[in-house]
């Protein structure tokens, strides 16, 4: 399942809606990601994520499928936030259930790595030296055709 | 046509899109950026390097040579940065 939204969520709750009522299930990983409050040398006040709406649910839709295709998960979860974040607030959580682990993590990592350069959504930093837009990692991209078979 | 701008872009063009009607011999990606550049000043200034410019046709990623039509949906973004 995946759900883009700008409200936050509570991944305590959300990890147990993933494996309710399904025993076969025996391991789940989660990736949280979070608001930072210093880049460089600068200080963040606020994280405004920005996306294209529509695209990114496609987007979003197509790396969970590859996820399921490429491991044997009982059930996948991806919930990406946008709007103005403060630091600290959750961005992103990525879950995945399995019944072994190796499955569990390697899905996860994949999924991850995959929405880092798939999904359409840019960061303005608020910082003490002014606005600035993140700009796209080169080690995002290497981590991202790791995966690639 | 619709265009779509998103983050710097939009800023930069000062709207987040608009319905275009291109003469006929915009074929794709490429020729469409030449078109909207050559309109004034804004639009040269935003499309002035391509190279940190990524598009997509429809909602799915394509390449600068990806041929565009009329009713198609056109965004110009930065390399995305989600996660």
């Amino acid at each position: 399942m995946i759900r883009v939204q700008s409200a936050d969520f509570d991944v305590g709750l959300e990890l147990k809606k993933l494996t309710e009522g399904n025993r076969q299930i025996g391991a789940v990983t989660s990736f949280v990601g979070l608001v930072r409050d210093i880049t460089g040398e600068d200080t963040i006040s606020a994280m405004i994520l920005e996306h294209y709406p529509g695209m990114t649910e496609k987007q979003l839709v197509d790396i969970e499928y590859e996820a399921n295709q490429r491991w044997d998960l009982n059930s996948s979860l991806i919930i990406h936030r946008y709007g103005r974040l403060g630091p600290g607030d959750n961005i992103v959580l990525v879950a995945c259930a399995s019944s072994h682990r190796e499955s569990a993590f390697d899905a996860c990592h994949f999924l991850i790595d995959w929405l880092k350069t798939k999904a359409p959504f840019w960061k303005l930093e608020e910082t003490s030296d002014g606005d600035r837009w993140v700009e796209a990692n080169t080690k995002d991209d290497i981590a991202t055709a790791r995966w690639r078979k | 046509m619709n265009l779509l701008y998103f983050a710097w872009i939009r800023i930069k063009m000062g709207v987040s899109g608009e319905h275009i009607d291109p003469p006929k011999n915009i074929k794709d990606i490429e020729s469409l950026i030449d078109w909207i550049k050559q309109r004034n000043t804004i639009s040269n200034e935003a499309f002035s390097d391509i190279s940190n410019i990524r598009f997509a046709v429809n909602q799915e990623y394509v390449d600068i040579d990806h041929p565009v039509q009329p009713g198609d949906e056109i965004a110009f973004f930065p390399p995305v940065t989600g996660g």
